[in-house]
């Protein structure tokens, strides 16, 4: 009987032996990790704190949605098309259209009339809309060269910039792409009672675009002189940093319907002053039937006119008033008890496995 | 295939390789090419590749390569880096035994030399305590009856000491001798089996003659061993370096893939095929946009004349914008989790067993999750089940019982006085429990002795023989020493005729050195002793003893003699001695030669050993069975043995609760009748709350499997239990690949050396670090001290796993899908080009730390405590039955990732409209309303937060800005100022509050209405759990039972299923409907019994 006086005599000498198992034990060490004991929070989903995760969700968002939506209703703006209405009266096949638009002898000036519907007060933004433009288009987007608008040393870095890289005898073209060579170039000018409205074309892009991103000492070289002409060109004796309407433009934009700033009116606008706006119609939309927009706006907190954000924010914060409201009826006529076992399957069939 | 080894002749060492042994996979040259080559063999890392190199064409990509190259290269360079460590931890390994210092003897010199420069021929002195170096074959020790004792515990994993022998043509040398000796070895070509070793060796004149000596494993010292209790042994290679026995039978093991793998491979696939239709459709669209719109476009300034390759352009820019619906990610975050959930196994307090001081040990890191979806555990029953520690307990000696009353054979005064009286029946049964084993006796220094034995149950015969005062005092060579009573006894072994587990019954022949008489003394299994009785012995009452034994759950052994005649002895010692140095066949032809010598035996008596149940076992096998897992028991023991054992561990019912079937007869016909009855009984009867289990023993079974296996299939699918006696190693695996090939996972436990086969083959294969030594552990894919840890490893760490990694996988996907639709979208608005919202900083951050940092967490969620689960077996079905990682689970992920998509674009296209559309910020305000919806997901689908959660989810969301706030100061960066100018404008805030609520909200809803009307069974614990605490029985839930299915059914049928982006399908509650419908349960009793048949194949309900 070996065995049994082995263990039993492992057993009687097993305070003696404590010491020395507890030196050779290979028992895994003890934490609140290794044992996944961390303590815990284990929230579930009780009626109470779901209603009331609505309910506050319901009242937080419900005056946000209005404070939005105010905000969106103080701005005024005031939106005039003027792509069609620029045209001489006898231009309306689309080919004709664009045959008028890209003649560069013709002159294209065009005197249009708006009413202002509201006060407006200063400052009062310019901007130009464009529709059914795509500046994110693949191709588009990423036809330009930031290091050679920044540095001008860089003035052969012209990668990516297919197929506007370089003239037809190689030299590079600064800025390069097709981005800069589609530059915008309708020009706008504001009188109100034949006085004129002096329009503050200064700082209308990023601050940290005209330090960092375009170059004082870049200077425009061999833009817009191949067969092709794009859009606007570019005072080569001015620095790409002051270079503003380029450096608005070259900020693409991420949707075909964008508006791009063009100034800044610093004077108040009465209701109903008509102002009279002389433009100069160059811009090619018409190969591709965009619209061409100018749109005089004030601002808020939230930024121009959007309804967006606090319509949104109202039929949220109603649909969670009623979902909590939902929630509670359901609550009080089915209650339901809690983690009752007697929903659990095997329970309701006592017999079964 | 044989080689010949000249010994001691320098001339020959050639032909063979030195010993320097490499167990490294890669060179230093050949790593790198290697490596990437195995790496590129998985079909992720080809498409990943695929699409990286696609990166590098300017035109087509939408972002900059380094984004996919990046994450691809760190993923590439960590499994190599894992790679090279294991490597060089080998190499460093390989490199300290080869340059050990070693003895050898060279033309006749010895000489100290390097491990790696042994060359076969060679004679190796090896000192006590020292490793062997490469195979040798002993001959010579410092023990004067050329014995040697090594320890086998590296090859084998046993761990008690073995006897090897010179072989006698060598007996007697001295080592001047030996250092000149010069022979030939005939042996086998190099094998990987370390039970045989069939040789033949002659040794060259002047030594004795040239008489060949056959040559057995008896002969060896294989490497890894060591030696022990021998001041020396010195031997001659015979097969060195890689070719040893050892490196032969080293090998990596198959992979093993887990059902969740599986499936994640197989949502893989779809996903690529998703995604190859998006890119088509895309694609399409895009070219005729293009000559539509496009061209129109002035702007975009497209060429008049095309390259060829331009239709291509457009697909191939979609197919690497959508490349990212495949997560890069998932493989590295797998990895990680899986790694870690091996360790909480190897960290589990609870699963140590203080009694042998063994941790629990995960050795395969992969397959945590399977243990959570186990359906079927083949158990193993001896050393499993039992403690496997033997003692003897009664006896029936010539008819007489012994040890019947007090249940303790060595304690009745009969015995012992009938061992005082010398009587001789009695003397003769003590006699064969004493010689008839393998047991070495080694005295130790204080006088006592101790018994060395490989089996427990001669363990425990030679004991109780001592007991009776017939102690085994000595054994030199073939002589051993008996004291009876005082009184030295001594016997000559002539022959062993060894125990396999076909023949099951072991001999010896011995020579009574007193009389001079020879005898052969035989013990083994009732059956194979009982047909070699003589001719007229009475064996009906050892078939009544046996049979009343083996219900006592004790296991028997049946001791016999005979004596032998002179000449038939000497004629048969020739035949025998031939057969044992054929070599070919050599096992068949021994056992053959020993049938012929054991004939007309003298049956003596039965033994009865009992093997006590481990703690805990009836309890684990009752929760495991609850939870719906389904048992086998596969054992070597007998079938009332197997019985008896299964009843006491709740294995199966006695009736009437439970019905045992018997498959049985001894012909094809009889075999398959039997079979066709049970089937029919368990059809029939199925409807009834019954446990029904079948018996099968080895020989029905073997039957069976060449001939019914078809409807054997059928029966296994129909029923939960099984015994299978009297199998075989080789029927156990088999019967683990039946129940594969049903598509079954199964776990197959067992700690000896016959459940090895059984255990690799299986899904899981699980070991019991027993008594039988460790063999079973290290093949296993986990390794266990006790069987009652079983249902922690299952329902604790495989459950909790499972549904960690059904979580983190699906939400892996869900991620990437969501960027990749918010990428869809934007292209629509983008003229189909194929243009990027994000930038290439962005998306690579995105998938490789804003989104899979906090979802790593996820391996410390826990949806119910412990002791719920333990309590609620039945929970483990949603597991089994792949409730929380399936198609329709998938399916709602996929739309969530949809409806978050259109949330977060829409919202952020309309709010940031017209003077605000600007590119770079627009999409980053597309990004953060996506974080924030990742961070919020999160938060809803883990179960429980620990700090580490909390830091983790929360902490990301902060790191978010923080590195976005870092990247918008670098000027030269696309994003420069982007997060600054945002983050002052109220609007970006109010518009992520949006997102999150428009996105969140009904999903919030959708949740708790389940949660609360139609809640699964986890939902009902989770809250049964926390509203109540954690103390609450099965038995006061029992007691509030009452019908509330109408109620259920009702709501079930008003919620909104189809289009709920968090729908969970469950397909019905009850665990039969989703397991099979022709399990036998009470489920069943709405169903037809025809309907059941019908439905024989039951992955397909389950896999709805």
């Amino acid at each position: 009987m070996n065995h049994s006086n082995s263990s039993a005599a492992a057993t009687a000498s097993g305070s003696a032996d404590a010491a020395n198992l507890r030196r050779n034990s290979r028992r895994p060490k003890y934490s609140k990790f290794t044992q996944q004991e961390l303590p815990a929070c284990k929230p579930i989903l009780t009626p109470k704190w779901v209603i009331s995760v609505f309910t506050i969700v319901g009242v937080i968002f419900i005056p946000i949605g209005v404070a939005s939506l105010l905000a969106s209703r103080d701005v005024v703006e005031v939106v005039d098309r003027y792509d069609s209405a620029c045209l001489p009266a006898n231009v309306s096949h689309k080919d004709d259209k664009v045959a008028y638009i890209t003649d560069r002898d013709t002159d294209k000036s065009c005197t249009r009339t708006v009413k202002i519907t509201k006060d407006m007060n200063q400052p009062i933004y310019v901007y130009y809309q464009l529709d059914n433009f795509y500046q994110n288009h693949r191709r588009y987007v990423k036809s330009r060269n930031d290091q050679q608008l920044r540095d001008k040393n860089e003035a052969n870095e012209t990668s990516n910039c297919d197929p506007e890289k370089t003239t037809a005898d190689g030299k590079p073209i600064v800025p390069c792409g097709l981005i800069a060579w589609s530059l915008f170039n309708d020009t706008y000018s504001f009188s109100r009672d034949g006085k004129n409205i002096t329009v503050n074309r200064k700082h209308i892009s990023w601050k940290s675009d005209r330090d960092h991103k375009f170059g004082s000492d870049v200077y425009p070289k061999n833009f817009q002189n191949g067969t092709l002409i794009g859009g606007g060109k570019l005072d080569s004796n001015l620095p790409l940093s002051e270079q503003e309407d380029l450096i608005v433009w070259m900020r693409t934009a991420a949707l075909p319907t964008f508006r791009k700033l063009w100034g800044k009116i610093e004077v108040d606008l009465k209701e109903n002053d008509t102002i009279t706006i002389n433009l100069e119609n160059n811009y090619n939309t018409y190969s591709f039937s965009g619209k061409k927009k100018l749109v005089l706006s004030t601002a808020s907190w939230l930024g121009g006119k959007n309804d967006f954000l606090g319509l949104a924010y109202l039929s949220i914060g109603g649909f969670c008033f009623v979902l909590a409201l939902l929630f509670t009826l359901l609550y009080l006529i089915k209650p339901r008890k809690l983690g009752d076992p007697s929903y659990l399957s095997w329970n309701r069939n006592p017999a079964g496995q | 295939m044989k080689r010949f080894v000249y010994i001691n002749d320098d001339s020959y060492q050639d032909v063979y390789r030195d010993n320097r042994i490499s167990n490294t996979k890669y060179t230093l040259l050949n790593f790198l090419p290697k490596n990437l080559w195995e790496q590129f063999g998985r079909f992720m890392n080809q498409y990943f590749l695929l699409i990286a190199c696609l990166q590098l064409w300017s035109l087509i990509t939408p972002v900059n390569p380094a984004s996919t190259w990046g994450p691809l290269i760190f993923i590439f360079a960590v499994s190599a880096t894992k790679e090279a460590w294991d490597d060089y931890n080998r190499y460093v390994s390989d490199r300290q035994a080869n340059c050990k210092d070693v003895w050898v003897v060279k033309n006749g010199v010895r000489r100290n030399i390097q491990a790696q420069d042994i060359r076969v021929g060679n004679i190796v002195w090896l000192r006590e305590n020292e490793e062997v170096p490469c195979d040798l074959v002993v001959i010579g020790t410092s023990d004067p009856q050329g014995i040697c004792n090594v320890e086998t515990t590296a090859l084998d994993g046993e761990t008690d000491l073995k006897t090897r022998v010179v072989p006698p043509t060598c007996a007697g040398l001295d080592s001047e001798q030996l250092c000149k000796i010069k022979g030939v070895i005939e042996c086998p070509n190099p094998d990987k089996d370390i039970r045989r070793f069939d040789a033949n060796m002659r040794l060259f004149p002047p030594f004795i003659d040239n008489d060949t000596c056959p040559l057995s494993i008896n002969n060896t010292l294989l490497q890894s061993c060591y030696l022990r209790n021998t001041e020396w042994a010195c031997g001659v290679a015979v097969y060195t370096g890689n070719e040893t026995k050892l490196g032969m039978s080293r090998g990596i093991p198959e992979p093993k893939l887990t059902a969740v793998d599986a499936i994640i491979d197989k949502l893989t696939g779809a996903i690529f095929l998703f995604q190859i239709s998006v890119v088509v459709v895309l694609g399409f669209a895009g070219n005729i946009w293009k000559d539509t719109e496009s061209r129109k476009q002035w702007y975009i300034a497209y060429a008049d004349e095309d390259p060829w390759y331009e239709f291509m352009i457009i697909p191939l820019r979609f197919e690497l914008l959508c490349s990212i619906m495949i997560p890069i990610s998932i493989k590295v975050s797998l990895d990680f989790v899986k790694s870690l959930y091996a360790k909480f196994i190897d960290w589990d307090e609870e699963m140590f067993d203080q009694e042998t001081n063994t941790p629990s040990h995960a050795a395969n890191t992969a397959i945590s999750e399977d243990l959570g979806q186990v359906e079927y555990i083949l158990t193993d029953k001896t050393g499993t089940l039992t403690e496997n520690k033997m003692i003897f307990r009664r006896c029936c000696i010539n008819g007489i019982f012994y040890g019947n009353e007090s249940g303790d054979a060595l304690k009745d005064t009969q015995l012992l006085n009938a061992v005082t009286s010398n009587e001789s029946s009695v003397i003769r049964f003590l006699l064969i429990m004493t010689l008839c084993n393998t047991v070495v006796p080694v005295e130790s220094q204080t006088g006592g002795i101790t018994y060395k034995s490989q089996s427990q149950d001669e363990d425990a015969l030679v004991n109780a023989a001592a007991c009776l005062h017939m102690v085994l005092v000595s054994k030199k060579g073939s002589i051993v020493g008996i004291n009876f009573n005082g009184q030295r006894m001594l016997y000559e072994i002539l022959d062993i005729l060894e125990f396999t587990s076909d023949r099951k019954r072991m001999s010896v022949v011995v020579k009574d050195c007193q009389t001079g008489g020879i005898l052969l003394l035989t013990k083994g299994a009732d059956e194979t002793i009982f047909p070699c009785s003589y001719r007229g012995q009475q064996i009906r009452v050892y078939v009544d003893v046996v049979e009343q034994y083996a219900q006592l759950g004790l296991r028997t052994l049946c001791l016999g003699w005979r004596e032998l005649r002179e000449d038939e002895y000497l004629k048969w010692s020739k035949l025998f001695k031939e057969a044992s140095s054929s070599l070919i066949d050599r096992e068949w032809k021994v056992a053959d030669v020993c049938q012929r010598l054991e004939r007309d035996l003298e049956i003596l008596g039965i033994t009865a050993i009992e093997d006590r149940l481990q703690s805990g076992v009836p309890k684990t096998i009752e929760t495991l069975r609850r939870s719906g897992i389904n048992f086998w028991m596969l054992t070597g023991d007998k079938q009332s043995t197997a019985i008896q054992i299964a009843l006491l561990c709740n294995f199966i019912c006695s009736e009437p609760k439970g019905q045992l079937l018997h498959i049985n007869g001894n012909t094809e016909d009889e075999v398959g009748r039997s079979l066709e009855r049970v089937l029919l009984t368990m059809k029939i009867t199925s409807s009834e709350p019954k446990d029904l289990a079948f018996v099968v023993d080895g020989w029905a079974l073997e039957i069976i499997l060449t001939h019914y296996k078809e409807a054997f299939t059928e029966l296994a699918v129909v029923s939960r239990t099984a015994i299978c006696c009297r199998v075989t190693p080789s029927q156990k695996a088999q019967l683990v690949q039946l129940l594969k090939s049903c598509d079954y996972r199964t776990l197959a436990i067992g700690d000896g050396g016959n459940d090895v086969r059984m255990i690799q083959q299986a899904d899981i294969g699980v070991g019991i670090s027993g008594r039988e030594g460790l063999q079973a552990a290290r093949a296993a894919d986990y390794s266990i001290g006790k069987f009652r840890f079983l249902k922690r490893l299952i329902l604790v760490h495989g459950r909790y796993s499972y549904n960690r990694t059904s979580f983190l996988s699906q939400y892996s996907f869900y991620k990437s899908l969501l960027i990749c639709f918010i990428q869809i979208l934007f292209s629509f608005l983008s003229g189909i080009a194929g243009t990027s919202l994000f930038n290439s900083v962005s998306l690579m951050a995105y998938n490789v730390f804003y989104t899979s940092i906090p979802v790593l967490t996820s391996v410390l969620d826990k949806d119910l405590s412990e002791k719920t689960v333990m309590q609620n077996p039945q929970i483990l079905i949603y597991c089994q039955a792949g409730r929380l990682l399936n198609p329709s689970t998938f399916a709602g992920w996929f739309g969530r990732s949809l409806y978050h998509a259109l949330v977060v674009f829409l919202i952020t296209i309309h709010a940031y409209a017209n003077e605000k559309s600007e590119m770079e910020e627009l999409s980053m305000v597309a990004l953060s309303g996506a974080i924030w919806l990742q961070a919020f997901v999160v938060t809803l689908e883990m179960n429980s937060f620990t700090f580490v959660q909390v830091l983790a989810i929360w902490g990301n969301f902060l790191a978010f800005y923080a590195i976005n706030f870092i990247i918008s100061s670098i000027p030269s960066a696309g994003m420069y100022t982007i997060m600054f100018r945002l983050s002052r404008d109220p609007a970006y805030w109010i518009t992520m509050l949006l997102i999150t609520g428009v996105g969140m909200g009904p999903i919030l809803a959708l949740k708790y209405f389940r949660y609360t009307y139609h809640p699964s069974a986890i939902n009902i614990l989770q809250k049964a759990e926390r509203s109540r605490g954690p103390i609450y029985t099965l038995a006061n839930l029992e007691s509030q039972l009452r019908p509330m299915e109408k109620d259920a059914t009702q709501l079930a049928i008003n919620s909104p299923q189809t289009w709920n982006p968090v729908y969970e399908p469950l397909l019905s509650d009850s665990p039969s409907a989703t397991r099979r419908s022709s399990l036998p349960s009470a489920f069943d009793i709405f169903h037809s019994a025809q309907s059941r048949l019908s439905s024989s194949h039951p992955r397909n309900i389950k896999d709805n």
